[in-house]
């Protein structure tokens, strides 16, 4: 049985937003994955599907879509009980972070806003599992929740025209990666040697939405070791699977 | 090869798009006008998503190394082969070392060189679609090559047709988008009565208009975003997303742009008059 009352609407010509209640929660989360694995387990061509939070974007490249049909086939889906067997797995990711000055520009400033000390400041983001609810914005950016209130801190008053790739953040309930070199208004604290989005990799976003991390302090030496074995493609960061 | 003598302002490879990675954050991109692109590969009977040239604003200088046909589409700059005026939607032969370049902006922003089997550049992640970082080069330079297929005869099944440009309306139609209905009577009134301007802030991510309208403070979760999303700003400022555009946002989704309509403003150059219309 299914407990959320879910809202379809039209989005276009070719897409449809499912919205879940408005809140940020892994039961809702778990619940759109659920319904993401049903909906696939139709193989029907030509969908896409993007979740974000509380809402999913499902998209039809193939044509114009009859808004009154699709609504009728995703509440079918929905009230499909999904077998165990194709479940998606999902992963607790290990984040390799270096926290030092030279990556983490704004820790200093982050430490006297917030009234921690750096060696507290960063135990505490690495102490804490943070659940991707979902990859947007660049390629490769995760949304995570989860990030305790002691480190929540405004965004930036002026936005930077380039943040360096890797860098890791804070801004209001959120903590990230900017996977690629962007414009960013984000408080920087470290900086991330894995590449999170590679286009020629096979699986170009190894981290899944629904899939957990957690940040890991390294030095500077290990920094530069796993940026070396991740161009010569011999790093990947640890993962174990997450029993839903 | 084509060989880029000059490039012009932005001059990129594109095709149909990139579609199966909005998942990880990877946008459509493609072609912004894809009705003009669609209309030339059909001229040269090459496949829907052959990859074509798109060019912003003004034209590059270009060499064929080999012959093969081509056609232009869209936006009109005034394009020459070795000299001698080409127009829009004629299917061209061209011989190794003919010249093709541009001049004035005559109508429209963004021209298509489709050309005979289309441009033969990498596919990354089922695109040639040209978009950083998933390819490494954000558009053609001086001195870049481009590979395609050589054609020495071939005769077209139509090799010209007179067309009626489609992006000469100056209205854009649009469905109501998720956050719609967070517009009060007086918004309303205002985004479906004045006339909005396209400011300088227009690329392939976003298209960003002049007048505002009366600011709101609905706040919502980030959620999904599609090319022809119009995002509404606390502020009140209407931003236009394109086929580059991200694939979440957290402003207000208020309205959507019908496929066709995202080809029209793909035509749009700052300072050009616009105005919605709900479908």
């Amino acid at each position: 049985m299914k407990s959320y009352p879910i809202t379809i609407k039209p989005f276009g010509e070719r897409a449809v937003l499912i919205e879940w209640p408005n809140k940020v929660e892994e039961s809702i989360l778990a619940d759109i994955l659920d319904f993401m694995d049903a909906f696939k387990q139709r193989k029907i061509q030509g969908w896409e599907m993007s979740v974000a939070y509380n809402s999913l974007t499902m998209v039809y490249n193939e044509d114009h879509l009859d808004f009154e049909e699709v609504k009728k086939l995703i509440l079918d889906c929905y009230a499909e009980q999904v077998s165990p067997a194709i479940k998606r797995k999902r992963h607790l990711w290990t984040i390799p972070v270096c926290y030092d000055l030279e990556f983490g520009i704004d820790i200093e400033e982050v430490s006297k806003t917030l009234g921690l000390s750096i060696e507290e400041l960063i135990h505490q983001h690495t102490s804490h599992q943070y659940v991707v609810y979902g990859i947007g914005f660049l390629p490769g950016f995760m949304y995570l929740g989860g990030l305790p209130t002691s480190l929540e801190i405004p965004r930036r008053a002026e936005p930077r025209l380039a943040v360096a790739k890797g860098s890791v953040g804070l801004a209001a309930k959120q903590t990230g990666i900017y996977p690629q070199d962007s414009p960013g208004g984000w408080n920087i604290i470290g900086n991330c040697p894995v590449t999170l989005f590679d286009p020629n990799a096979k699986e170009p976003c190894f981290v899944k939405v629904g899939d957990k991390i957690q940040f890991e302090k390294i030095s500077k030496a290990e920094y530069e070791l796993h940026k070396i074995e991740g161009e010569v493609g011999i790093y990947k960061p640890e993962k174990v699977a997450l029993d839903a | 090869m084509l060989k880029v003598l000059k490039s012009g302002f932005f001059v990129t490879i594109q095709d149909l798009g990139r579609f199966g990675y909005r998942d990880i954050g990877v946008p459509i991109s493609g072609a912004m006008d894809v009705l003009s692109v669609k209309k030339a590969n059909l001229l040269l009977e090459n496949d829907p998503n052959a990859a074509a040239m798109e060019i912003t604003m003004t034209g590059p200088t270009l060499q064929f190394d080999e012959p093969t046909y081509i056609c232009l589409s869209g936006a009109h700059i005034s394009a020459t082969l070795n000299n001698q005026p080409i127009e829009n939607y004629h299917v061209v032969k061209v011989d190794k070392g003919d010249i093709l370049s541009y001049g004035r902006l005559d109508d429209g922003f963004r021209g298509y060189l489709a050309i005979k089997g289309g441009f033969q550049t990498d596919v990354v992640l089922g695109s040639r679609s040209q978009f950083v970082p998933v390819t490494k080069k954000k558009r053609l330079k001086d001195g870049d090559e481009v590979k395609y297929g050589k054609m020495l005869s071939y005769s077209p099944i139509i090799s010209e047709v007179k067309i009626e440009e489609h992006f000469h309306k100056n209205y854009l139609e649009v469905y109501k988008g998720p956050e719609f209905s967070i517009l009060s009577d007086a918004q309303l009134t205002e985004i479906f009565t004045k006339t909005f301007t396209v400011s300088k802030e227009n690329n392939r991510m976003a298209y960003q208009l002049s007048e505002t309208i009366a600011g709101h403070s609905h706040s919502m979760l980030t959620s999904g975003t599609l090319p022809g999303t119009v995002q509404f700003t606390p502020a009140g400022k209407l931003i236009v997303l394109m086929k580059d555009g991200q694939t979440t946002g957290g402003y207000p989704r208020v309205l959507q742009l019908s496929e066709d309509s995202i080809c029209t403003l793909a035509q749009k150059k700052s300072g050009d008059k616009l105005t919605f219309k709900l479908v």
